[in-house]
């Protein structure tokens, strides 16, 4: 008996990284996904997103783990393309217990580069596709009357200064949308918390553009391999971290994840669940 | 396979209320437990608390799940029961990988009356009680080189205020601030350190005759109760609206799935974080 069996789990950013290892870990303990991705690069961003072969490797790493899937292309920032994907989710389940707002974008730029336009699109994403990834399924879940589990990903970012302005700005706003949806949504038993993960090794720095942006900020040569990348972003971020490492593998969120999704967090509400190795508090 | 299999579990205040819950469900999970309670009243504090009784019936519970435990008579008040308790299941079950400082008292006084023997006390068993916890089960941890996880259980009030609970809601402040800073020094042994900050569970510490008065001034003119169903039904009614989720208080388990959720190795990566059980209480 899985710790999160019979739930129906709606996950966005799920064709790599975190939002993969989410689907995958939740399928293993017995739930159905509805997974989206946007599936191509987007212009604002800094590193490359996901392509829809990864969302296959998502669908086919769900089904190997027992669970079953939908998955679909969709865009956070457009409503009806998400509310699509929830339909046919519904369609085939029937109900959606646990939603996931996971798809992120980021741009690294101080805050003199940055234009109006620039930190709309952070937030277009961050924060109103948030919104987008939510609405819905609340509306469902009030309907049904079940109760339910809504989890943000917010960014240890919300509780330490870093050079993204406009990413903080969205991620900390998270925190109190979530506070005021988990006030509002209390009497109907649908739980609403964050994550605050600390640094996370995934696609979305594990490739060469960010490579290229680490190596710049150390003020050294180019990186010759991603492993000598690896070796050197882990030894700039572990002073950051209480416990003696770099960053924090997706699985180690899917873990917080699992937690907050199942029954056994059922009074948990409005908490910020920070999976950080202590980078916030150091 | 449990999700704390073959850990070993230090557990304070464990004879009755929300530590035995924690025993029962660790041991479930496959962890050995070493537990202990000071199982006798004291002077200062007006709640009746556990008894001899009580932490039998902890071991009963415990063994009936299938664990091993060690159960003894000891104050937090008092270290070296505490390293005495801890050598003896060292010895029996091998290296402390999981400490549960629980042990907590509320004396429910209004400030005007709270006399300094109380507030002394108060704080000696919930804050100077949880570093005597830690001293003695920390050298047998960080002598094994496992790293470990450590659970301080805080307190809702630490963000709320709370009625009749100065000394107590101080005293879990500081809770917190030993937590962070153990965490930060504890990092590079791979011990992490985190607190829980419950809201009101259903135990002993509010199911009593003390408690029964902060209830029936607030809900009933001062009047007492004639049942305890009734008196239970007034203090949800009290509580209940501070809570996003509208019930008057959480279970001991709900408090017992944090505990092994941080215990496991699932928050391998977790450390000084102040994780709420609370029904929303903090934020609202």
């Amino acid at each position: 008996m899985g710790r999160v069996e019979g739930k129906v789990a709606f996950i966005t950013g799920a064709a790599r990284g975190q939002g993969r290892s989410h689907a995958v870990k939740l399928a293993s303990e017995g739930a159905d996904i509805i997974a989206l991705d946007i599936c191509e690069d987007l212009p604002f961003a800094h590193s490359p997103h996901a392509t829809p072969e990864d969302l296959q490797e998502t669908v086919r790493l769900v089904e190997a783990a027992g669970g079953r899937i939908v998955a679909r292309k969709a865009d956070v920032r457009k409503r009806d393309e998400v509310d699509a994907v929830i339909a046919e989710g519904l369609e085939a389940f029937g109900k959606i217990d646990v939603v996931i707002a996971n798809a992120a974008a980021i741009q690294y730029k101080n805050v003199f580069d940055l234009s109006v336009e620039d930190f709309e699109a952070t937030l277009d994403v961050n924060l109103h596709g948030v919104f987008n990834t939510v609405q819905t399924p609340v509306r469902h879940m009030i309907e049904r009357n079940e109760g339910g589990s809504i989890i943000l990903i917010s960014s240890g970012i919300a509780y330490k200064a870093t050079p993204a302005p406009d990413y903080s700005a969205a991620k900390t706003a998270l925190i109190t949308f979530a506070r005021a949806l988990a006030n509002e949504l209390g009497p109907n038993r649908i739980r609403v918390n964050t994550i605050e993960p600390g640094y996370v090794l995934s696609p979305a720095n594990d490739n060469p553009k960010y490579a290229e942006r680490t190596a710049r900020l150390l003020g050294r040569e180019p990186f010759a391999t991603p492993e000598e990348h690896r070796e050197a972003l882990w030894e700039q971020l572990k002073p950051r971290n209480m416990l003696p490492v770099g960053w924090v593998e997706p699985e180690a969120i899917s873990n917080a994840i699992l937690w907050l999704a199942s029954d056994e967090s059922r009074y948990v509400t409005s908490e910020e669940l920070k999976v950080d190795a202590g980078f916030a508090d150091k | 396979m449990g999700r704390v299999e073959g850990k070993v579990a230090f557990i304070t205040g464990a004879a009755r209320g929300q530590g035995r819950s924690h025993a029962v469900r660790l041991a479930e999970e496959g962890a050995s437990i070493v537990a202990v309670d000071v199982c006798h009243d004291i002077d200062e504090i007006a709640m009746p608390l556990a008894t001899r009784e009580d932490l039998e019936q902890t071991v009963r519970e415990v063994e009936a799940v299938g664990g091993r435990i060690i159960a003894r008579e000891a104050d937090v008040c008092d270290l070296a029961q505490l390293e005495a308790a801890v050598a003896e299941g060292v010895a029996a079950f091998g290296p402390i990988d999981v400490v549960v400082a629980n042990a907590g008292v509320a004396a429910y006084k209004d400030f005007p009356s709270l006399s300094e023997a109380t507030w002394r006390k108060t704080i000696d068993v919930n804050l100077t009680g949880v570093y005597r916890t830690v001293k003695a089960a920390l050298p047998s941890m960080v002598a094994a080189g496992k790293g470990g996880s450590i659970i301080l259980i805080s307190s809702g009030s630490v963000f709320r205020g709370g009625g009749l609970l100065t000394d107590y809601a101080t005293s879990k402040n500081g809770v917190v601030g030993l937590m962070r800073s153990l965490a930060l020094e504890l990092g590079p042994h791979w011990i992490r350190v985190n607190s829980i900050m419950p809201s009101t569970v259903l135990t002993k510490i509010v199911d009593n005759e003390v408690f029964a008065t902060v209830v029936s001034n607030a809900m009933n003119n001062g009047q007492p109760f004639e049942t305890r169903e009734q008196r239970l039904e007034a203090m949800n009614a009290m509580i209940a609206s501070r809570h996003m989720i509208p019930r008057g208080w959480v279970d001991t388990r709900d408090i017992s799935e944090g505990v092994l959720f941080l215990a496991s190795d699932d928050a391998k990566y977790i450390t000084s974080e102040s994780l709420r059980i609370d029904l929303g209480f903090a934020g609202k």
